[in-house]
């Protein structure tokens, strides 16, 4: 299972338990937006509650963008370049904010620990922008994209080691707002 | 913080005719134990006791009895003992062992009786309270061998200065001995980390630099990295950065009123924030468009001025002690190396050619070395070079060694250490690589930098 794929479920299964406690909350003042959007809970019948969970992300989410695009892609050592590997998730997240054109991302570039703090913000920024740039030439408005460098200081991988590090080596496309 | 000096007893003849006892060079060993120096005022040595640069083998068996009087007396010696024992310089000796009790300022030690122990130096004094209400504490340096009175000095403070006057003594005596400046009079801010690594909380947080007095100064309610000292202690200034998700700030921090304001303002990122020596300018880096340049800020008029235009990062500039220079990190290159230029931007040069990456520059406040991180064969290393990049000098080695900040007088660095599982801790060394220590601080710190010599 790829790293994606994992996160991408864990975050799932976050959101999942996450319409159910809204759902068994008494008073739910303003239900989060994945209960707002799905089936309205029906404590009448006696049906599991499980089955009242959306069995998928809704399209044009947040969710549907983490899980079927892929939010976040990755960078050799010291580098900014975008990978053969990263190209084809960020045309995709491209097609996916044409799709969904109200919404408005930011996108957070990352390293890992192998370099010093204020280093690691410069190179960070230079990632962010990287992808920014792929995301501007497949048609996304600059003035939906907010960029920042978060360096070395929030990791993915509390790890140390290669792998730890390969995966502190990211941008993240975070959703701001306009999701459905 | 006032306190009240005043010299008495200290005789500059006494101190030519004397110095320097004992050169403590590699050329120069230390004499055997209980003998006399062997070569008194040697020419040509720095005028100092103890010749640090060279690294000292041995550190020197200096006696501190407890300060005579009801008053604070103990709690100023251990203070004094453990300031001086941290230097490395110096092995204060066993009380237990001590022969000569009760001593009185206005008597000379019986100078046998320490020579007998093998003290090279003896410091003993006296606190009493003065009829203000306010403490009052004389004491005296003694070369044992030569049997002479280096130093004597009274200092009169309120009762709660107790901590900050021990630490000047220090000063006095490891600036008599050495003939570098003092450092023990000084404060440490440094960024306090808590919770896992995925989710750090990072304050800012000031201690004195035994680890005494330790003081959060932001919440952490968002992320701070890269606090510096203004030079200017009288203005008492601190400098950082804050990282937010919606963008970055410098924010000047007035520690006399624990205000903060934002200081440069620019469309990108803007970090990695650095005092002029005269604590009038900051320079920093700007991030536009992925691209991080230099900048220069005038404090008073907040008017800033691109220092460098290069596709390539240009970040952490330190100032040289003149103002003339600055010394930054750039990839230019291809790697990570370090570049002095002049102030206004021009003269660009490398200075670092040795294998590795090399980042973190910081210019000596004395101006002789340029203390960095170096990254080479897996570790990290802090090391120091000279301005033009002779005499490279690794100094440790771990891990994650980062971020040397340099004690007010140019000989110690205090730095970070994360080891693998993340745990980040505040160490020490000295410009020999001999002294390195743990700092006096028991939580999780990184990005240290040390406060000038204060008030």
């Amino acid at each position: 299972m790829s790293f994606n794929t994992r996160r991408a479920l864990q975050l799932a299964l976050i959101v999942a338990a996450t319409a159910v406690l809204s759902a068994c909350a008494s008073k739910p003042k303003t239900p989060p937006r994945v209960a707002d959007t799905g089936p309205p809970p029906r404590h009448d019948t006696q049906q599991p509650r499980h089955d009242q969970v959306p069995q998928g992300p809704i399209p044009g989410s947040e969710q549907d963008f983490v899980i079927n695009i892929g939010d976040r892609v990755y960078f050799d050592f010291d580098s900014y370049a975008i990978r053969p590997d990263a190209q084809p998730v960020l045309a995709a997240q491209a097609a996916w904010l044409s799709r969904y054109g109200s919404v408005r991302v930011r996108i957070e570039g990352n390293c890992d620990e192998r370099g010093t703090r204020e280093y690691n913000l410069a190179l960070g920024a230079r990632r962010a922008n990287a992808i920014r740039d792929f995301l501007v030439s497949r048609g996304v408005s600059t003035t939906r994209i907010a960029t920042i460098s978060y360096g070395k200081e929030r990791p993915l991988d509390g790890g140390d080691g290669e792998d730890a590090w390969a995966r502190n080596r990211n941008g993240h496309t975070a959703i701001v707002d306009g999701a459905r | 913080m006032n306190i009240k000096a005043d010299f008495i007893g200290f005789c500059a003849a006494c101190l030519l005719a004397f110095s320097p006892v004992l050169a403590l060079a590699q050329n120069a060993p230390l004499p055997p134990t209980g003998a006399p120096p062997a070569t008194p005022g040697a020419p040509g040595a720095p005028s100092g006791v103890v010749e640090i640069d060279q690294g000292v083998i041995q550190p020197l068996p200096i006696a501190i009895p407890a300060f005579s009087g009801p008053a604070r007396g103990g709690d100023i010696t251990q203070v004094v003992t453990a300031d001086l024992e941290r230097s490395g310089l110096f092995a204060p000796l066993n009380p237990a062992t001590f022969i000569e009790k009760n001593l009185d300022l206005s008597l000379e030690p019986s100078f046998p009786a320490w020579k007998q122990i093998s003290a090279q130096f003896l410091v003993y004094g006296a606190v009493t309270m003065a009829g203000d209400g306010r403490l009052k504490v004389d004491f005296r340096l003694y070369d044992v061998y030569s049997e002479k009175s280096l130093l004597g000095k009274t200092y009169t403070t309120t009762p709660e200065n107790w901590r900050k006057l021990s630490h000047k003594i220090a000063d006095d005596i490891y600036e008599q001995l050495t003939g570098q400046g003092g450092y023990f009079d000084t404060q440490i801010v440094f960024v306090a980390e808590s919770g896992p690594k995925t989710a750090r909380v990072k304050r800012l947080e000031i201690m004195d630099q035994d680890g005494a007095n330790p003081s959060y100064l932001t919440d952490g309610s968002y992320l701070v990295m890269t606090p510096r000292f203004s030079p200017d202690s009288s203005n008492r200034q601190i400098i950082y950065m804050a990282l937010r998700p919606t963008g970055s700030t410098v924010y000047l921090f007035d520690l006399n009123t624990n205000r903060q304001e934002t200081v440069v303002r620019f469309p990108g990122m803007v970090f990695a924030p650095r005092f002029s020596p005269d604590g009038n300018h900051i320079a920093f880096s700007v991030e536009k468009n992925g691209n991080s340049d230099i900048y220069i800020t005038d404090l008073r008029s907040r008017s800033s001025t691109r220092l460098t235009s290069d596709p390539s990062i240009d970040t952490s500039p330190s100032f040289s002690p003149d103002g003339g220079s600055i010394v930054f990190n750039s990839d230019r290159g291809g790697s990570p190396q370090l570049y002095v230029m002049n102030v206004d931007g021009s003269n660009v040069r490398r200075i670092s050619y040795g294998g590795g990456r090399y980042t973190t520059p910081v210019w000596s406040p004395k101006g002789d070395y340029i203390a960095f991180t170096k990254q080479e064969g897996g570790d990290f290393h802090i090391g120091v070079m000279r301005a033009d990049g002779s005499e490279e000098r690794v100094l440790t080695s771990s891990y994650l060694d980062e971020g040397p900040s340099w004690a007010p007088n140019g000989r110690v660095l205090v730095f970070f250490r994360e080891s693998p599982g993340g745990a980040v801790r505040l160490w020490t060394v000295d410009i020999t690589g001999r002294v390195l220590k743990p700092a006096p601080f028991q939580g999780s710190g990184s990005d240290p930098a040390w406060s000038p010599l204060l008030n």
